[in-house]
């Protein structure tokens, strides 16, 4: 049932995996996403719906284990913040080559190396542009709420194997550790066994004797049919760009100034909003939910329509503001603002550096 | 003695051997003499003998069997170098009703992977391990490996390996029996008939461990040659690695039915 509770980022995030229908999450305790496997033990899923919750020796093995997993057709997850996503790049890497669906958390916290255990939105270049080796991407969803942890699990879980492709939900210490009203989706049953066979043909599952061996592998020798398969992966990300897009505009319609924001930043840009136009200034947001794909096509469109300038907010030295540059081809003004390395901006921060770097610069 | 025609030898009766359906007609991408070949046969022999074919899910990290699913006529995933025991805990635990087993070298179990090794066999996760040990890194050109023997040579040991300075070799099958999740744990050999036997009964063990619900992981060690990474001819491998492999790594059983031997 449909239910309402007041719950942390994290705690919804595990609590939408049971009622999701997850098969298992595989994970390892770091500040600050512990709370998600501390809720899935404590809430023994294994009792509620025979979901499988392991702790892993390492964010290696966790991914490794989620290979596994996926690769015999299962709905599996894990989660971490930026150190252990790192360790996890190689896996989702295979993932991504193997094509196999599955779905992770980063609860993002400030770098480089160990850095601090505060909020930060510095992993957006390694979440959108690869992260692993090779040329691959993923469907990068932000949420920016409590609620959408949550409900970003389910949609997460249906993006990744509709493509077959790894989903990052990209969260950030803020979200992850405050806490809101969430309208709890009802629970999805678990696929049967057979309903798995049935549904994906490509899981190694165990052959049926006499029929084709089922492989799951990234590798192919032959560079000619590594050229072929990697077009492939590149038709499926230009599928997703063209199918995929989510964001959010509040207060654009008659907008000078955008704010383009997502997760925490897109909370605290939105406050901005608020301060700005209380000072007859017309500033509006540009909330991102998915960072890959990226909204660049709606961007661009804006552009052209009175908009005096783009500035990009985010929690770190200027990475998703690249992408602002790139999607308005140089049409508008793009600056970039944003505190980093675990410190968060206020509202009135933002709105200054809407002030003097846009308005005024 | 009576001349056998050629008609009598095909006749279905005078069959003596026959190649199991689970090894594909692909030819083997090893090098000739190696024993990579012998251990496929042997492990798939095993899952078709004991029935095991339609529930079985095998897993080849990186090292030069990593083409394994080429050859291996089941559902196969290959894995990262060293995680294949994580892979296929991944497998085991959301598929416990189903047979899983990693096809491990020595630098990926002892080395690269030895945490992952370490701690599937710690957690005592119900699947096989056969693990090839050829003291050397094969697929890469032969450098040294964490089972590469004091004083011998190879790429990235070129004067031999200096335990000094290069550290000792690492023996993962006994370090891996004192762990209270390993079932079984056993060393063999391919190089002659009586080992491939020997060795195939050991395999068939773990995977009726497996099969009965045996508590923890079955590991098989193999220790096989390189003749390519050796430098050697087939011959002269197998006959060094008896004379040298073999004093280091002692054939034979180290842990039956959950008891050190
Ligand atoms: C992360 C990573 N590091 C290094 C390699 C290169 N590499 C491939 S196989 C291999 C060694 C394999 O040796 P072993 O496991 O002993 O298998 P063998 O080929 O001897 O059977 C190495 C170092 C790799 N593929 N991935
Ligand atoms: S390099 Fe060594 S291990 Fe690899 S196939 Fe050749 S002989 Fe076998
Ligand atoms: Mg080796």
């Amino acid at each position: 049932m449909s239910e309402l509770k007041l719950m942390k980022g994290n705690e919804a995030l595990a609590e939408a995996a049971i009622r999701a229908g997850a098969d298992a999450y595989f994970g390892y305790p770091i500040t600050p996403q512990s709370e998600v496997i501390e809720y899935l033990m404590a809430e023994k899923p294994f009792d509620r719906t025979g979901m499988v919750v392991l702790q892993a020796e390492s964010e290696i093995a966790a991914i490794n284990m989620v290979y596994g997993a996926a690769g015999a057709g299962k709905k599996v997850m894990t989660s971490s913040s930026s150190p252990g996503i790192s360790l996890k790049q190689e896996g989702i890497s295979y993932i991504s080559g193997a094509e196999l669906p599955c779905l992770y958390a980063n609860v993002v916290r400030g770098g480089p190396g160990l850095g601090t255990i505060q909020p930060s939105q510095a992993d957006y270049f390694q979440s959108t542009k690869g992260g692993g080796h090779g040329d691959y991407h993923q469907i990068v969803l932000a949420p920016a709420s409590v609620q959408e942890m949550a409900d970003f699990v389910k949609d997460g879980f249906d993006l990744a194997f509709k493509y077959r492709i790894p989903v990052l939900i990209l969260s950030d210490g803020v979200i992850g550790q405050m806490m809101e009203k969430v309208d709890l989706f009802d629970p999805i049953p678990r696929l049967t066994n057979d309903e798995i066979i049935e549904r994906y043909p490509w899981a190694t599952t165990g052959k049926k004797s006499g029929t084709e061996r089922r492989i799951i592998t990234s590798l192919d020798l032959d560079s000619h049919k590594m050229e072929k398969h990697n077009q492939k992966l590149q038709a499926k990300y230009k599928e997703i760009t063209e199918k995929e897009v989510r964001y959010e505009l509040i207060d654009c319609d008659d907008a000078e100034y955008i704010f383009v924001a997502y997760g925490s930043s897109a909370r605290i840009a939105q406050k901005a909003v608020k301060l700005a136009r209380a000072k007859g200034i017309k500033a509006g947001l540009f909330r991102l939910i998915t960072l890959f794909p990226f909204p660049s096509v709606k961007m661009f469109e804006m552009c052209g329509k009175g908009i005096k300038g783009f500035l990009a907010v985010e929690m770190s030295a200027g990475q998703m503001v690249e992408d602002v540059r790139l999607a308005v081809k140089g049409c508008s003004k793009v600056e970039h603002f944003g505190r980093f390395g675990g410190v968060v901006h206020t509202p009135e921060e933002v709105l200054e550096a809407l002030e003097q770097k846009i308005i005024g610069g | 003695m009576a001349e056998i025609t050629l008609e009598e030898i095909i006749k279905p009766e005078n069959l003596v051997y026959t190649k199991t359906k689970l090894m594909t007609d692909k030819v083997l991408s090893y090098c000739p003499g190696c024993g990579h070949g012998t251990a496929h046969r042997i492990t798939m022999e095993v899952i078709e003998e004991l029935g095991l074919e339609e529930q079985t899910i095998g897993v080849a990290p990186v090292g030069c069997s990593v083409l394994a699913y080429e050859f291996m006529n089941i559902d196969m995933q290959q894995a990262a170098h060293g995680r294949a025991p994580a892979v296929a805990t991944g497998i085991k635990r959301v598929w416990p009703e189903k047979i899983v087993f990693t096809y491990q070298g020595d630098g990926d179990l002892a080395a690269i992977g030895t945490n992952e090794t370490i701690h599937a066999c710690n957690r005592g996760e119900n699947i096989v391990i056969i693990f090839i040990n050829n003291g050397i890194y094969g697929m890469t050109g032969g450098q040294m490996a964490p089972t590469t023997l004091p004083g011998m040579k190879s790429s990235t040991s070129p004067y031999g390996r200096d335990v000094q300075t290069m550290g000792n070799p690492l023996k993962a099958t006994e370090l891996v029996a004192q762990l209270p999740g390993t079932y079984f744990v056993t060393r063999q050999s391919v190089h002659t008939p009586r080992n491939v036997r020997k060795a195939k009964k050991a395999i068939k063990k773990a995977f009726e461990n497996q099969r009965d619900g045996k508590p923890g992981v079955s590991f098989v060690e193999i220790v096989s040659n390189c003749n390519s990474g050796w430098k050697m001819t087939p011959r002269d491998s197998n006959v060094w690695m008896e004379e040298n492999m073999f004093p280091f790594y002692p054939l034979g059983d180290i842990k039956v039915d959950g008891q050190l031997l």
